[in-house]
C-alpha cells in the first residue's frame, strides 16, 4: 500500500493553492488520506482532532506482563510515556473489563473506541487481551477496538488481531538502529532468555518492522508512536518517520519524553531530560515533510474514561458497575442515534468550512505580505470554540498563525502528569506552571481571565485576550493575527519584552 | 532447590504462565512459588524462567536467599542512586 505524502508545511499549503485557515490542521490532513482510511479514522478520538471533540475513547488495564524493559519505564508506577497505568493500579480480569466497557458505552454514547495498552504489553498477555477483544467484538460490535504494543511479539499475533474488530494498532517504535536501541532498551525477554543491550534491541527492531509490514499487508491501520529522547534518538526520529511511512504506517506520533527523578526510571535517575516544547515542535515539523504527524495526542492515561481531557473513571469503579443492569442491545440503538447526530453535525461543519476555505483563498490571492509566524494558546473545553476560563484550563491548545493560515501544533498541559501524591513537587503555583507551558506563545485566548494573571502574562510577553469568547478557534486566531499585522507587530522577529522574558 | 518470590514483587503476572511446573500462583499481597513444585526449571530451561522475565530487581531469591537479579542488573540504575531516591521518598512521606 502506498501512502500519499501528507504535508502540512506552509510552502506546500501555498503551492496547492490553499491558504485557508484549516490548512494543515489535522482534519485537513485527513482529507488527503485515501477514503477507506479516512472512514476508519474519522470518528476516532485519538486520530482526528475534530473527532476528539465529539467522541471518546477508553482503555482497560487487562495486560499486566511485559516482555521488554524501557529506560523511561518503572514497572512499579504509572508510565507517563506509554500512557499506561502502573501494575499497581486497578487491574481487570477480562470479564470485568468487558462489563466495564459495556457500562461505560451504555452511559457515554460518545465512547466509540476501546483500547488495550497495558499496564504491560497487551501482546505479552495474549490470552487476557484476546479474551477481552473476542467478547467485545461479539457483544458490542459498534465499538472499535485498538491495541498498543512494543511490537516484540506482534508477528505472532497478526492472525488473531485480524479476526476481531481491530482496525487500529499502535506500535511504539523509538528507533530503527540497534545502536540507538541499546541506549533505550536494557533488555528483552526472547525465546526463554533475557537478552541485553544491542543484541536485544536488534531483535526488537526486527520484530517491530516485520509486524508493521504484516499488519499493513492485512489492511490493518498502523500508527507509530515514538518517544523523543534528546541526545538519544532525537536526531534519529526523522529516519524512523521515513522508514515507517515507507512501510505503510498512516500516522506518526512523536511524544516528548517525560522524565523525573521521582519516577525512579533509568532516565529519571540519570538526569536524562525531556525535550522542550520548541524542540518537539521542530522535530514534528521536520518529520511532517515525510509523514502525517499527529499533534493532538494528550498522552492520556491508559485507564482514563471520557471525552477530551476529562476523566469520569470514578463513576465506573468495579462495585458501581456490578450494581448496574446493562441492556446493551437497547443501548446500542440509543448509541446509533447519537452517532448519527454527531456525524450530521460534523458534516455540516465540514461543508461550512469548505465554503469558508474558498472565500479565504480568494482573499488570500490579494497577496498580503509575508508575515512571521506567531504561536497562540487557546483555552477550550472542546467543540472547536474558545470557551474556557484561563484559570480553569488544565491544558491549552497551541496553534501557529502565519501568512499561510492557521495550523494546529499541539496540546500543552498545565497540570503535571502525577496527580498529587507524595511524588509530586508542589513548589510551583498553578500560574507559574501555566506561564511555563505557554513559553513561546505571544497570545493566549480564553473566554475570561482574572486580574491576577494578567500582569505576569504580559511581563512574559504573552498577551491575554478574552475578547473572542465563544468564537470558533481558527476564526479568532485569524482575527487576532490580522490585528497584529495591522499594528505592525508581525515584521519584527521578537519584541524587546519577549527577549527579556 | 526452589526459588522464592518476596515482597518487592509488583504482581505483574509475567512469570506465572512461564513456569514449566505450575509452581507460581497468585496470592496476596504478592505472587508466591510453591517450593515443592519448583525445581528451578531443571530439565526444561537453562535459565529459571521466572527470574528471567521478572522486571523487578531483588524480587526473586535463590535457595541461598540471594537475589537472582541484583540491584542495577536490570535497570542499569546504580544501586546507590536508587537507595537515595527511596530514602528521599520515605522522608517525604513521613514529613507529610
Ligand atoms: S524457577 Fe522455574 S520452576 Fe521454579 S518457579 Fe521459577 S519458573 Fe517455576
Ligand atoms: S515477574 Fe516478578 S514482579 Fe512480576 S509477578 Fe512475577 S515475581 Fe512478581
Amino acid at each position: 500500500m502506498e501512502l500519499p505524502v501528507i504535508n502540512n508545511t506552509a510552502s506546500e499549503a501555498t503551492k496547492s493553492g490553499c491558504s485557508a485557515s484549516s490548512c494543515g490542521s489535522t482534519n485537513d490532513q485527513m482529507g488527503h488520506l485515501p477514503e477507506h482510511i479516512r472512514e476508519k479514522v474519522f470518528n476516532h478520538p485519538c486520530y482526528s482532532e475534530e473527532a476528539h471533540h465529539y467522541f471518546a475513547r477508553m482503555h482497560v488495564a487487562v495486560a499486566p506482563a511485559c516482555n521488554i524493559q524501557c529506560h523511561y519505564c518503572n514497572r512499579k508506577y504509572d508510565c507517563a510515556n506509554e500512557s499506561r497505568p502502573g501494575v499497581v493500579s486497578e487491574l481487570h480480569h477480562p470479564e470485568q473489563a468487558v462489563k466495564k466497557v459495556l457500562a461505560v458505552a451504555a452511559t457515554i454514547p460518545q465512547m466509540t473506541v476501546l483500547g488495550i495498552a497495558g499496564p504491560g504489553d497487551p501482546l505479552a498477555n495474549p490470552e487476557r487481551t484476546f479474551a477481552t477483544f473476542r467478547s467485545l467484538a461479539e457483544q458490542a460490535p459498534d465499538i472499535k477496538l485498538c491495541v498498543s504494543t512494543n511490537g516484540l511479539s506482534l508477528p505472532d499475533h497478526i492472525d488473531e488481531l485480524a479476526k476481531h474488530n481491530i482496525d487500529h494498532v499502535t506500535i511504539t517504535i523509538n528507533c530503527v538502529d540497534p545502536d540507538v536501541g541499546a541506549k533505550i532498551y536494557p533488555w528483552i525477554f526472547w525465546k526463554n532468555k533475557r537478552i541485553k543491550g544491542r543484541e536485544g534491541a536488534a531483535i526488537l527492531i526486527e520484530q517491530q518492522q516485520k509486524g508493521l509490514e504484516m499488519l499493513v499487508a492485512r489492511g490493518i491501520l498502523v500508527k507509530v508512536n515514538s518517544v523523543m529522547i534528546p541526545g538519544v534518538n532525537d536526531a534519529h526520529l526523522a529516519e524512523v518517520s521515513r522508514t515507517v511511512k515507507a512501510k505503510g504506517a498512516f500516522l506518526h506520533n512523536v511524544m516528548p519524553l517525560i522524565s523525573e527523578a521521582e519516577h525512579g526510571t533509568f532516565y529519571g535517575m540519570t538526569g536524562q531530560r525531556g525535550p522542550t516544547h520548541d524542540e518537539l515542535q521542530k522535530l514534528q515539523d521536520e518529520c511532517s515533510g515525510d509523514m502525517n504527524m499527529m499533534r493532538h495526542c494528550r498522552q492520556c492515561r491508559a485507564d482514563a474514561v471520557g471525552l477530551l481531557g476529562e476523566d469520569r473513571g470514578s463513576e465506573f469503579t468495579m462495585d458501581k458497575i456490578e450494581a448496574m443492569d446493562i441492556n446493551y442491545p437497547e443501548a446500542m440503538k440509543m448509541r446509533a442515534e447519537v452517532h448519527a447526530a454527531i456525524a450530521e453535525e460534523l458534516e455540516s461543519k465540514r461543508v461550512a468550512k469548505e465554503a469558508k476555505v474558498q472565500l479565504v483563498s480568494i482573499e488570500g490571492i490579494k497577496a498580503k505580505p509575508e508575515t512571521r509566524p506567531v504561536l497562540m494558546a487557546i483555552a477550550t473545553k472542546g467543540g472547536g470554540v474558545i470557551n474556557e476560563h484561563f484559570g480553569h484550563a488544565s491544558e491549552f491548545l497551541i496553534y501557529e498563525a502565519s501568512s499561510a493560515g492557521v495550523r494546529f501544533i499541539g496540546h500543552r498541559k498545565t497540570v503535571a502528569y502525577c496527580e498529587g501524591g507524595d511524588t509530586c513537587g508542589d513548589g510551583e503555583s498553578a500560574l507559574d506552571k501555566s506561564l511555563k507551558v505557554l513559553a513561546g506563545c505571544e497570545v493566549v485566548l480564553c473566554s475570561k481571565i482574572g486580574f491576577e494573571p494578567w500582569g505576569p502574562l504580559e511581563a512574559a510577553g504573552i498577551q491575554p485576550n478574552g475578547e473572542h469568547a465563544m468564537e470558533a478557534i481558527e476564526d479568532a486566531i485569524l482575527a487576532v493575527y490580522e490585528e497584529m499585522r495591522v499594528a505592525g507587530r508581525l515584521e519584527a522577529k521578537l519584541d524587546e519584552q519577549q527577549k527579556a522574558a | 532447590m526452589a526459588l522464592e518470590i518476596i515482597e518487592s514483587c509488583v504482581n505483574c503476572w509475567a512469570c506465572e504462565p512461564l513456569c514449566p511446573n505450575q509452581a507460581i500462583y497468585e496470592a496476596k499481597p504478592h505472587f508466591l512459588i510453591n517450593p515443592d513444585k519448583c525445581n528451578e526449571c531443571a530439565g526444561d530451561f537453562a535459565d529459571s524462567q521466572c527470574a528471567t522475565i521478572c522486571p523487578i530487581e531483588g524480587a526473586i531469591l535463590n535457595a541461598d536467599g540471594e537475589a537472582l537479579n541484583p540491584p542495577g542488573s536490570l535497570t542499569g540504575i546504580p544501586p546507590e542512586k536508587f537507595a537515595e531516591l527511596q530514602a528521599a521518598q520515605q522522608a517525604a512521606r513521613h514529613g507529610a
